[in-house]
């Protein structure tokens, strides 16, 4: 039986002085906090100023109040069902079973880009469109897209701001109806999204607009080459476009359920191809009309769910969900985009069973 | 003559070291990541993914290193509560090494997003897609690590006192193969 009460090999072991044993127990204290510390700082617990998912999603609320169970932004919409017909005229530039397959299913989602989700049509001009495209290899392709064809802002400092801007003044309730003039002269990167909007009025249907992805993607081929592009939606029956809103707080769920009774809705899959100085990293910019564009294939859409009950309810259009085929550019909008949907996505399936729905099923 | 060793086998010091780098690396990694919203959220993330996999595939192999070799015993003067808190701690230390990776595997099968290890290298959802389970697995995942860095922090802090104040063999038991001459 080997002794060990007693180093093998080594000394006994003289007992410690105190101040040695103090000295000792010291370094072992500064080892530990300064592991914790690092964990800390890169946790962001010691720089309060760093723009965190929590900061994105926390000025929404503030902005918006808390509605438990909705989407912390784009809170009002209704789920559709459809499927994606590809052309194949995309399939040179991405490897992506999506261009590649006659038929893709998807499940996607019309919204108001608004954090409330009683605010009437009318508040907003702008109209947004998610899209889960499910690809028959189980990898999907997940796109928010909006009815403004720029971003206001290029960075999510910058967007952080603006939503600050539009905070309520603890003082009078209210927003400082000064601050966000301000904060647009101050950001030169707005023009071209406020000389949209002056013309912009909230359309009568959501099957009118046309959805831009706004921020910039790569499609990749079979080779790993490379190809910038935005896409957009644009509808293939145009009729009304343009026609001002008509009365009432919740017109376009109605109109979109009568269109889908009456036929399927259709939609082109433009994808904008970019040239070589066209800006990748900033969607505040416009890219120079004449571009290349491939028409990638037809969204069909059949049936509308109401967005309590149906498929898009639980879904996160994160932009950064891609098949292979497609990737991210380096627009840091994208990862800020995927980085705050991942919170508010979390906040609100922790709320499932405060939901009006859930709480009509539960009391029945 | 007892057969009990002084030192941790080679393969399970190997294992050791390896995966503490691996484990301190990820705990940061997950503590950048959900604190950022920049780039780095991004590549953060695309690490984090195929490291979880790679710990989990490890900590089976060390399990079964674990209760297939011998482990050098505590030593025998060490007081009870210590000896009893050592053991334990090894236990949760084995036990959220192994259910961490797992359970952020089944957090995205049950956010129904595809389980991506690299642009095209995908793992079967292993949970169906719920909301609330999600929402209850992403919380217990993120409670865990916390409890795991806490854990290793104390690991750290035990094999420290071992070596500085006590000067006994347990943490050259797993620093080196030999006994000190």
């Amino acid at each position: 039986m080997v002794d060990r009460t007693s180093p093998p090999g080594g000394p006994q072991r003289p007992p410690l002085s105190a101040a040695s044993l103090v000295l000792r127990l010291g370094g072992i204290a500064v080892v530990v906090a300064a592991v914790a510390g690092a964990f800390a700082y890169v946790h962001g617990n010691l720089d309060p100023q760093r723009l965190t998912p929590k900061a994105l999603v926390d000025v929404l609320e503030k902005n918006n109040g808390v509605h438990p169970g909705f989407r912390r932004n784009h809170a009002k919409g209704v789920c559709v069902i459809g499927h994606f017909e590809s052309s194949g005229e995309a399939r040179v530039y991405s490897a992506a079973q999506v261009f590649n397959e006659p038929r893709t299913p998807v499940v996607g989602r019309f919204a108001l880009p608004a954090g409330n989700p009683y605010a009437p049509d009318s508040a907003v001009p702008i109209r947004s469109l998610a899209l889960r495209f499910t690809q028959a290899n189980g990898q999907q392709w997940r796109t928010g897209m909006n009815s403004m064809p720029v971003f206001p802002v290029g960075t999510p400092e910058a967007f952080y701001q603006l939503q600050q801007a539009q905070s309520p003044d603890p003082a009078t309730g209210k927003p400082d109806p000064a601050k966000v003039p301000a904060f647009f002269a101050a950001h030169p990167e707005t023009v071209p999204f406020l000389t949209w909007v002056k013309t912009a009025k909230p359309s009568a249907s959501y099957a009118t607009e046309t959805y831009n992805s706004v921020n910039a993607f790569y499609l990749v081929d079979a080779s790993g080459k490379k190809q910038a592009v935005r896409w957009s939606m644009a509808p293939l029956a145009q009729d009304a476009a343009g026609a001002s809103a008509p009365e009432g707080a919740d017109f376009l769920e109605k109109d979109l359920v009568q269109r889908l009774a009456a036929a399927p809705l259709r939609f082109q899959l433009n994808i904008t191809l970019a040239s070589a100085d066209d800006p990748v990293n900033d969607a505040s910019k416009a890219w120079p009309a004449g571009r290349k564009v491939l028409n990638a294939g037809t969204l069909v859409l059949e049936k509308t769910q109401p967005q309590l009950s149906g498929e898009c309810r639980d879904i996160n259009y994160d932009p950064l969900v891609l098949p292979a085929g497609i990737q991210g550019s380096d627009d840091p909008l994208l990862a800020a985009r995927s980085a705050g949907y991942a919170d508010s996505y979390l906040r609100r399936t922790s709320e499932v069973s405060q939901l009006p729905a859930a709480k009509q099923e539960a009391q029945q | 003559m007892s057969n009990q060793p002084n030192h941790f086998a080679p393969l399970a010091r190997l294992l050791h070291w390896l995966m503490a780098l691996m484990i301190i690396a990820m705990l940061f990694i997950g503590a950048g990541m959900v604190a950022s919203v920049s780039e780095r959220h991004e590549w953060l993330i695309h690490l984090h993914k195929p490291l979880g996999v790679a710990i989990l595939l490890l900590v089976i192999v060390r399990l079964f290193v674990r209760f297939s070799t011998q482990q050098p015993p505590l030593p025998a003067d060490l007081p009870g509560w210590q000896a009893l808190a050592a053991k334990a701690s090894h236990v949760l230390l084995y036990a959220l090494m192994l259910v961490l990776p797992l359970l952020g595997w089944a957090m995205i099968s049950a956010s129904g997003e595809p389980v991506m290890l690299s642009s095209s290298l995908q793992l079967p959802s292993i949970v169906p897609a719920n909301a609330q389970v999600f929402a209850f697995l992403r919380k217990a995942h993120g409670y865990l690590a916390y409890l795991l860095f806490l854990t290793v922090l104390l690991h750290l802090a035990a094999a420290l006192f071992h070596g500085w104040v006590r000067r006994d063999e347990v943490l050259d038991s797993m620093l080196r193969g030999k006994d000190r001459g």
